[in-house]
């Protein structure tokens, strides 16, 4: 703005309103945005809502849709064998609870608060459970302690197919998501309290029981409830490995599937939502908490390096993560065996699926189809809807109850979300019948199941935007739409790739939701693995799994190559 | 004001909840002036400014823009750009793009843009900067080019929020005249907020000072400083000295044992109790004679050094327990060597001195 510069701009050319007078406007965009509030609203009720609607009101009727009242739940705590797969479930919950919760907090503490080598390697190891189906678990421990195991011995004559094999592998399963709870717990941590109570000459051990427990106290909340939920409501593991021992997803399996009951069914469901919706509150609270425990100005703790600490916890960590590597890679290496354990030579036999699933490989195609649809369509679906949700100012009601149905997915487990699609889609009122069993169904249900930590991400992503970019367009007279094309979505680019890649992995993993809803034209890996351990061609359902397991890794991979691809050149305006 | 007023605001008020943050405002602003919202934070003055934007709603009251009503109309159809205290650049864009984004949508031609955002850039004193994304740029240049981008489409009203606030202090004052010789130059009506009392006596023609959601007072930046009409504006804009006083007469008052005259009628009557306020800057200790009006002894007290002048508190010889703020230029305490303990004469001019009624919120 030197006087040069003024002196060579034609100040005429900036009178006021010289530009601005020409416009005129199309429709308001005040209408275009409600318009989208409101469809977005409709696709929410749709997919959540209802759905959930027709389960709970499934409950409450007979086999012929009459209102009985509570007459079903009387039943079903008259029943002695329902009643007794509803204790089975919250011991066997509670006791893998009870195990992997402690396993992953010093697993999370060697990682964030000492300085063993190999994090990246450990976390990795420990991670691998998310990438495939729970089952995979369960096929490896058969491979293991089974009738045909390696170790059977070691289990000094009691059966695998049961409790004991069920809480293994619902410890391995679970184990990855309570360590990603404790992990971000354990790094939230103010050092300048460490630099405090050090100075002050606390022991070690004071120091941990005053400033580390009371810290992580809340991941540690929130990590018990989480896998008590997913063990509680985890259908695959005890189908594959829980033998004659009945649990409250196997149940819920065997009343809709077996015998038709869909008010029995309805009422397992109900009972499943119970500690789902129990976690999610306690999770919310944690949450809010978290947030006012840790300040801005908090400086982040650097562990120093204590050799003898770190030895131990490397120790640690190592065990644990040669455990799991070992475990599923016994599945991965039975998959190429030719028959288990008696002839071991190598083969790729397994993997001709069409010896034992009638479909051959067209199940995992399915897959591939549901995940890249869900990934595609419900990642535009959930980033726009965040927006609308976030940024937009338009139809203050329509966003509060989108922002609540969005919310709900998360304390609704995979079993009784399929549950209720079955009710939903099923039912002969219903002109969408007609998706019933179809691809369509699948992928639109999988959207919803996994629906609230995508909409997460986009929300958290989209505050991290400055709120004055929306203000500046309208004051540009550039309607909302092309800023969302032109900075917001290019802005949120890696939070959208996390959100297709996660939409992705959980469709191809995913058992518990679609075991209702397949239909014979879109019958999925994961099912077929389940109906393939049920035959007895176990090579078969871990060749399988193992298929779906490196698929995931695979996708997981390219992401990480991607988003540095876009950090280091396509996004050259985050650089400094 | 003798030509219509250019933005005209009638009776507005808004509520959060049961929190007022604007009351009964009135407010006209001529076309061509720069006009300031000067208040403490949480006073009103952005609620008010984003009222005119068409970003938050008003409960009650209308705003004309240039003789059109456009109390519900949303932003994109109200004729204004805007300046965030945040920047608020895109991103992603470069500095042309950001600066071109408002005329890419108006079916201007490739060219002309092009014309167009290269005369702004140079305008705002950033040629050749254009392929540069925000991130590469200081903050005084990031505003810069958040200027260039809201005067791009020749708005009728520019409006700045706490453009400034967040820059160092040089680039502050730099950019503050700089924006002030635009203004001038471009003779775009401009609306700024700020919390800086200082950028709205330098910038303004006219300030409007704000306090808990309404006006306390507008006029000229010499006005405010000088005829403070509440004693809120008398305390906000500068430094100012708060006295309990008795009116004695017309145009007189006593402090203590001072009796003082004062420049104008005070309207109230004597045995009043008043609240005499006066500028640090006004007391005079030079060349003062036995018949200077107002003169009095004091004994020097604590002198803090500030850079350019000294505050000094001033004990009244006849009343030391009331002290008194003045402010003497770094020369006068070199010339007279002032030092503390010392007895000296000092007088307060008569116009310079205010009174406001007794109580009355400072």
């Amino acid at each position: 703005m030197s006087q040069a510069a003024l002196g060579t701009a034609p100040a005429a050319a900036f009178r006021p309103g010289a530009v601005a007078a020409a416009r005129r406007r199309g429709p308001g965009e005040r209408q275009v945005a409600s318009l989208l509030i409101g469809l977005l609203c409709a696709v929410l009720v749709l997919i959540v809502a209802l759905p959930l609607w027709t389960l709970l009101s499934k409950a409450v009727q007979d086999t012929d849709g009459r209102f009985v009242g509570l007459a079903n739940f009387l039943t079903y705590v008259t029943t002695p064998t329902l009643v007794a797969s509803l204790v089975n479930s919250v011991w066997i919950a509670g006791l893998s609870t009870a195990i992997v919760v402690p396993l992953a907090f010093v697993y999370a503490y060697a990682l964030q608060r000492s300085r063993i080598p190999c994090k990246g390697l450990f976390y990795a190891a420990a991670l691998l459970p998310i990438f495939a189906p729970s089952l995979l678990s369960a096929l490896s421990l058969v491979y293991i302690f089974g009738n045909q195991g390696i170790l059977k011995g070691a289990l000094a004559g009691a059966s695998i197919y049961g409790p004991i094999g069920i809480v293994l592998a619902e410890v391995l399963y679970s184990f990855p998501h309570a360590l990603l709870i404790l992990a971000t717990a354990l790094a939230l941590s103010d050092g300048r309290l460490y630099e405090a109570a050090e100075a002050l000459g606390t022991s070690r051990a004071r120091v941990f029981r005053t400033v580390t427990l009371p810290g992580a106290r809340y991941g540690l909340i929130s990590a018990t409830f989480v896998v008590f939920t997913i063990v509680i409501t985890d259908f695959g593991i005890p189908k594959v490995i829980g033998g004659q021992f009945s649990v409250l997803a196997t149940d819920a399996y065997k009343q809709v599937v077996g015998q038709q009951n869909f008010p029995m069914g309805a009422v397992v469901g109900l009972i499943l939502l119970v500690p789902a919706v129990l976690a999610f509150a306690v999770d919310r609270m944690v949450r809010r908490r978290q947030v006012a425990l840790l300040s801005a100005r908090a400086v982040p703790y650097a562990p120093k390096p204590r050799r003898r600490r770190d030895l131990v916890l490397l120790l640690y960590a190592g065990t644990v993560a040669a455990l799991i590597v070992a475990t599923y890679g016994t599945a991965v290496w039975g998959s190429f065996v030719r028959y288990w354990p008696y002839n071991l030579s190598l083969t790729l036999a397994n993997y001709d699926f069409a010896s034992a699933e009638p479909g051959g490989w067209e199940p995992y195609f399915n897959s591939l189809r549901l995940a890249g649809l869900a990934a595609v369509i419900g990642t535009a679906l959930v980033f726009t809807g965040a927006y609308l949700i976030e940024k937009v100012e338009a139809a203050p009601g329509g966003r509060a109850l989108a922002q609540f149905i969005a919310m709900l997915p998360m304390a609704v487990p995979g079993l009784v979300l399929g549950l209720g699609y079955v009710f939903f889609f099923n039912a002969v009122w219903n002109p969408l019948n007609v998706f019933y069993g179809t691809l369509t169904v699948l992928v639109v249900n999988t959207i919803a199941h996994f629906y609230t930590v995508a909409h997460i991400t986009a929300t958290t992503s989209l505050k991290q935007i400055d709120r004055e970019i929306e203000a500046v367009s309208a004051s540009l007279k550039v309607p909302f739409w092309r800023t969302f094309g032109r900075v917001t979505v290019p802005i949120c680019m890696p939070a959208i790739l996390d959100i297709a890649v996660y939409m992705f992995v959980n469709a191809l993993t995913t058992v518990s939701a679609v075991i209702f809803l397949y239909g014979a034209d879109s019958k999925l890996a994961s099912v077929a693995i389940v109906h393939m351990d049920e035959a007895g061609a176990i090579a078969s359902a871990a060749a399988m799994a193992t298929v779906i397991m490196l698929t995931a890794i695979a996708v997981k991979l390219l992401h990480l190559g991607l988003d540095r691809f876009l950090f280091g050149r396509l996004q050259r305006w985050r650089a400094r | 004001m003798s030509e219509p007023s250019f933005l005209r605001v009638r009776g507005l008020a808004k509520r959060f909840g049961s929190f007022t943050a604007l009351r009964d405002i009135d407010l006209d602003i001529a076309r061509g002036e720069f006009v300031c919202f000067l208040g403490p934070s949480g006073c009103g003055k952005t609620t008010l400014l984003r009222a005119i934007a068409g970003l938050d709603l008003q409960d009650e009251g209308t705003i004309e823009i240039a003789g059109r009503d456009v109390s519900r109309a949303p932003p994109a159809e109200r004729d204004f750009g805007i300046v965030f205290q945040s920047y608020a650049l895109f991103p992603n864009l470069t500095v042309t793009q950001n600066v071109g984004y408002g005329l890419v949508n108006r079916r201007t031609g490739r060219n002309e843009i092009r014309r167009r955002v290269e005369e702004l850039l140079a305008l705002v004193g950033l040629p050749e900067q254009g392929s540069k994304y925000p991130v590469q740029l200081s903050g005084g240049q990031q505003q810069r080019v958040a200027l260039a981008r809201a005067l791009a489409t020749s708005p009728g009203l520019l409006l700045l929020d706490e453009p400034l606030s967040a820059l160092d202090a040089k680039v502050r004052v730099r950019l503050r005249d700089e924006i002030r010789t635009l203004q001038k130059r471009l003779g775009v009506t401009t609306v700024m907020v700020t919390h800086d009392q200082e950028e709205a006596l330098a910038m303004a023609d006219r300030i409007v000072v704000m306090n808990q959601g309404a006006i306390e007072q507008v006029g000229t930046p010499e006005e405010i400083y000088r005829h403070p009409e509440t004693p809120f504006v008398a305390d906000f804009v500068g430094h100012m000295t708060f006295l309990d006083a008795v009116a004695t007469g017309p145009a007189t008052v006593r402090v203590g044992a001072l009796d003082l005259v004062l420049g104008e009628g005070s309207g109230f009557l004597p045995g009043t109790p008043v609240r005499l306020a006066m500028r640090p800057e006004a007391i005079r200790t030079r060349s003062i004679t036995a018949d200077t009006p107002n003169r009095f002894d004091v004994q020097i007290g604590e002198l803090s050094f500030l850079g350019s002048f000294c505050r000094a508190q001033l004990l009244p010889v006849s009343s030391p327990d009331t002290p008194i703020a003045a402010d003497f230029s770094a020369n006068a305490m070199r010339d007279l060597a002032i030092r503390p303990g010392e007895i000296r004469a000092v007088a307060m001019p008569a116009e310079t001195l205010r009174v406001f009624p007794a109580g009355s919120a400072a």
